[in-house]
């Protein structure tokens, strides 16, 4: 059980559900340990400037988790949590291990960058 | 003055020594700021369980933070995280701090709680490849190396025991240790070197990470003839110790030579109304409680202090 106040994935539909109907979606997949708390801290933070980014955890012991380890971008990890960011539903950036607020703010400007509409 | 960042007292850290010395003081009304680098809770949040605290039998360690931060809040405390602090002048009767969003906050005491961390080996590939065969945490990421051949470096407590507990997993673990003796107590050094599974190369360090994807090999100098030979590994643990999170204060508060503030009975620093309290301190055992006891002392100290400071004027 992770008590975080993120979204929590419980499946393999809802993560599905959540990467087609979200543009920028983050997802923290990992156990509540030093490595991955910190993660999940920042995650919290940024939920209110990074309106448009949907942030979420998913427990790594979760056997649906299946679809976060399983994925290609996330082979030759060997530390939690595994960090995946999704545009449109697609993998556009995964990291292993903890990540420093900088990591991630850097990650989230680059991929989810917001256009203005004229 | 904008008296809206002006406080009574300003406190360097939400770890247990920051947040106790944050309820102490807003209980006693006193206007408390808290800034803090990382997340709220310190190590204490790192902390899987924590069954040697009080009053409590077991709890997580982010659950105990989450309360004491809710403690302090309800007295009134103010907190701001993950923000770090970019200037710091602590020598005048007003001290002042500027954060890196460009706020400027000033106060008439503060207090240095910023804690420590796990120390890293600073050679090359770390960085690179942490999370793909490096670890700084054996309960986090032993399983991903079941019957791989794994390093672990160093020669503490936590690195023999790590070593003996990662056996559950690897099939062998090479313990790297620089010194030809351990700092541990005799029976993890026993229980280490009675173990099949562990092996060791004493005397030795590594000096670089080598692998693209993934980890592959390190290099591992040996300290005595000076040669370097390339070990083939799939993963490496790294314990080598502590380090206290004051490299912002070098050079304006006196410190000994590991960077530990030195502190009075009474928490006080030589400087006049700064404060310092928990693992960043000169002191032997680190722990939550007493990061507790002595937050408190300093949170007590500093509100006599500017309760002097009061009497006088
Ligand atoms: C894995 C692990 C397990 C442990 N298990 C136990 C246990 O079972 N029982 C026990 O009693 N103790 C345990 N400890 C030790 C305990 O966590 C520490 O002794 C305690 O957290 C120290 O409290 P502190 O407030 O001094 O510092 P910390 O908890 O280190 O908090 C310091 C805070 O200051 C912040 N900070 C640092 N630099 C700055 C800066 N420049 N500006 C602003 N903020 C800054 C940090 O981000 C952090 O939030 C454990 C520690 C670890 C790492």
């Amino acid at each position: 059980m992770l008590y975080t106040n993120l979204k929590h994935i419980e499946s393999a539909s809802e993560h599905a559900k959540i990467i087609s109907e979200n543009e920028n979606v983050m997802v923290i997949c990992g156990r509540m340990g030093p490595m991955c708390i910190p993660v999940y801290g920042i995650a919290e933070e940024l939920e209110e400037e990074y309106k448009h980014v949907k942030f979420c955890d998913m427990e790594f012991d979760n056997p649906q988790s299946s679809v976060i380890r399983n994925l290609p971008e996330v082979r030759g990890f060997m530390g939690i949590p595994f960090t995946i960011y999704y545009k449109n539903g697609k993998v556009v950036k995964a990291t292993s291990s903890i990540q420093s607020k900088a990591q991630v703010t850097a990650i989230l400007d680059k991929e989810f960058a917001v256009t203005t509409n004229a | 003055m904008n008296t809206s960042n002006h406080y009574d007292v300003i406190v360097i850290g939400a770890g247990p020594a920051g947040l106790t010395a944050g309820i102490y003081l807003s209980r006693a009304k006193l206007r408390t700021l808290i800034v803090n680098e990382g997340v709220v809770g310190g190590q204490l949040v790192l902390t899987h369980e924590i069954a040697n605290y009080p009053g409590v039998e077991s709890i997580s360690g982010y659950q105990l933070a989450n309360i004491m931060k809710k403690q302090a809040k309800s007295f009134g405390c103010d907190i701001k995280a993950n923000i770090s602090i970019i200037d710091i002048a602590l020598s005048d009767d007003l001290k002042k701090l500027t954060l890196s969003d460009g706020t400027t906050y000033t106060s008439r005491s503060v207090i240095l709680t910023p804690g420590g961390r796990s120390r890293t080996l600073g050679v090359s590939g770390e960085d690179l490849l942490k999370g793909r065969g490096i670890s700084y945490c054996a309960t986090c990421d032993g399983d991903f190396f079941t019957d791989k051949e794994i390093v672990v470096v160093g020669g503490g407590n936590s690195a023999l025991e790590e070593a003996v507990s990662l056996t559950k997993y690897a099939s062998k673990v090479t313990i790297v240790h620089q010194f030809d003796h351990f700092q541990a107590f005799e029976h993890a050094v026993r229980e280490a070197k009675e173990h099949p599974k562990i092996s060791f190369l004493m005397e030795s360090a590594i000096t670089a990470f080598n692998g693209s994807e993934k980890l592959e090999s390190v290099d591992i100098q040996n300290l005595k003839t000076g040669s370097v030979e390339n070990f083939k590994t799939d993963g490496t643990f790294v314990f080598i110790g502590y380090l206290p999170n004051t490299e912002f204060l070098k050079g304006k508060i006196e410190m000994n030579q590991m960077g530990e503030i030195t502190v009075k009975p009474d928490m006080s620093t030589n400087i006049k109304g700064v404060f310092a309290a928990g693992d960043s301190i000169t002191k032997r055992y680190r722990q939550v409680t007493t990061a507790v006891g002595e937050g408190t002392i300093a949170a007590l100290a500093s509100a006599d202090y500017l309760h002097s400071l009061t009497a006088q004027n």
